[in-house]
């Protein structure tokens, strides 16, 4: 057993197309890279583009029990529909992470957990790319919340993505930086 | 760390797919259904480099017959499906284990009864335990619940497979088939098999081997009924597999397999850390089941929880299996949610609090 046991976990859900499993999916990379045992569950569906899609991340110094969380310690919700069914679920004193470009911040109601309104979009498409918003948002959930190393979610760019698009992994680090930053400059 | 054994996130279909190709499984056929097209999708990319064969056939029915010439020619071979797909292989299943022919069926399976639906669900435990098609025979069933378990189970199935010379499957579902979860390729060191000289490998220089289900002289289908029955006596004793968690000082058991057992897990932790003497029996092989494990923890606690997702099926085995004076519970989803475990640890208190009483 560790001596600092660790444990956390996360929802990010968003339209289809909105690269909500990517972003799951490099997390959950670049934590098990750096030693932790980890799950990704996407949820599935007949949805398609448009639709809605989302994931759950473990991250803990032990082995996981359940991929499947009810109240997670942490949401990223991408459009109106996720913050409408995962603010809910935030447990007390969590983080629930909107994209403030799609969501009017002042749609939330939650006053015990910690929210982070970020536009996601309008960085990305400042940045000359809006299909990297979801990077952004990697990077600026990742900047708060500092579960991972930036250099491990990089590398796990080469592994996550496949080999077609790696001609684009510097623009995505670019987007991921770019998200950080903003989160810094918050504080 | 060794390169050959490099950490990977990979998917549990895709675990099946790679545990296969590294069994010398290099023959694939199979008809697409959700929520296991990454198994074809990934044989059909890596098969054919390694001068292997991936059929896609016109029906499960082509694809599991398609498995039974295959593995006639005493080759590995394959096919993967989900529910509806798996009943329509019944048939062929029922002909490979009369002809006593080996042969991995995946069923990562879905909802139903019918078409059902995509979600995940446990509604097949019956089918794929009790044979599914006709006759008096079994299926060895192997159900992993980690990425892990899906590749080291799916080497354990071709092997087990072959020494009995008799079908085995995987059954998983979509949570267990969706999930990423770090896994390490090891090849696990094969069991020592019997040479397959059953085989139909064109009998030259030797005579002709004769494979077959259809047994009509007197007594003849009898005998080998019974020989069969010895395949499955010698599994329960030799083959059975699970694990206990935190079962030494439990007042109750969770019984749950697969993608089940991995929610309870979370579940029994949380009962720990509030105090209640908990643990989890989790069957892996649930043909053969571990019967003689739930027995002997019945003699013990008289107290089970069986947890599935499905309205009740692996209930009745655990009740067959336990202590006449243990009682056994049930806690189950029909398709559609999956129980968080906060909801699964409500149930546990809840009957917990029976043998407080």
């Amino acid at each position: 057993m560790d001596s600092d046991p660790f444990y956390y976990d996360i929802i990010m859900a968003g339209f289809g197309g909105q690269g909500v499993l990517v972003i799951g999916n490099l997390l959950a990379y670049a934590a098990m890279m750096e030693g932790k045992h980890v799950t990704y569950l996407p949820v599935y569906g007949v949805e398609m583009r448009g639709g809605t899609a989302n994931c759950t991340v473990v991250i803990s110094s032990r082995q996981i029990g359940s991929p499947v969380v009810g109240s997670p310690h942490a949401a990223i919700v991408m459009n109106l529909p996720s913050l409408i069914k995962y603010e809910p679920l935030v447990l007390p004193e969590g983080l629930l992470f909107i994209n403030s470009t799609l969501i009017e911040p002042k749609e939330t109601y939650r006053k015990d957990i910690e929210i982070l309104s970020i536009p996601v979009n309008e960085i990305a498409i400042d940045n000359g790319n809006p299909k990297l918003a979801n990077m952004v948002a990697l990077g600026a959930f990742n900047g708060k919340t500092k579960l991972v190393q930036m250099s491990s979610l990089f590398g796990s760019l080469e592994k996550v993505l496949d080999q077609r698009y790696h001609h684009l992994i510097p623009s995505n680090i670019k987007a991921i930086q770019l998200g950080a930053e903003f989160v810094r400059k918050m504080t | 760390m060794d390169q050959e054994f490099e950490k990977m996130l990979a998917k549990g279909n895709e675990a099946i797919a790679m545990a296969a190709i590294d069994s010398g499984c290099l023959l694939y056929f199979g008809y697409p259904i959700t929520p296991q097209n990454d198994i074809p999708e990934y044989l059909s990319k890596h098969l054919p480099a390694l001068g292997g064969v991936f059929i896609q056939a016109e029906s499960e029915i082509a694809s599991i017959n398609l498995l039974l010439g295959a593995s006639a020619t005493g080759a590995r071979a394959m096919t993967s499906s989900s529910s509806p797909g798996i009943s329509l292989m019944q048939e062929g299943i029922s002909y490979m284990a009369g002809s006593e022919l080996p042969g991995l069926i995946v069923n990562i399976s879905r909802s139903g009864p019918g078409l059902g639906g995509i979600s995940p669900s446990q509604g097949d435990y019956f089918q794929a335990t009790r044979g599914g098609g006709h006759g008096d025979y079994r299926t060895i069933v192997l159900a992993p619940s980690s990425v892990q378990e899906m590749y080291d189970l799916t080497c354990l199935a071709f092997d087990l497979s072959d020494k009995y010379r008799n079908p085995a499957m995987i059954l998983g579902d979509a949570l267990i088939g969706q999930m990423k979860e770090p896994l390490v390729r090891r090849k696990r060191s094969k069991m020592d098999l019997p040479p397959k000289d059953w085989a139909l490998t064109g009998a030259k220089g030797r005579k002709p081997n004769r494979l077959k289900s259809l047994y009509l002289q007197d007594g003849e289908l009898s005998e080998h009924n019974w020989k069969l029955h010895q395949k499955y006596e010698q599994m329960k004793k030799e083959e059975v597999r699970f694990e206990s968690f935190f079962t030494e000082d439990a007042k109750l058991i969770v019984a749950a397999f697969g993608s089940m057992a991995r929610v309870s897990k979370t579940s029994v932790e949380l009962a720990k850390e509030e105090g209640m003497k908990v643990g989890l029996l989790r069957p892996i092989t649930l043909f053969p089941f571990p019967e003689t494990a739930f027995y002997d923890l019945s003699q013990r606690v008289k107290l089970f929880l069986t947890v599935e997702l499905n309205t009740g099926q692996m209930v009745e085995d655990v009740k067959l299996s336990a202590a006449r004076d243990a009682q056994v519970y049930f806690y189950g989803r029909p398709p559609g949610s999956l129980p968080s475990p906060e909801e699964v640890l409500e149930e546990i208190k809840k009957y917990y609090r029976l043998g407080q009483g």
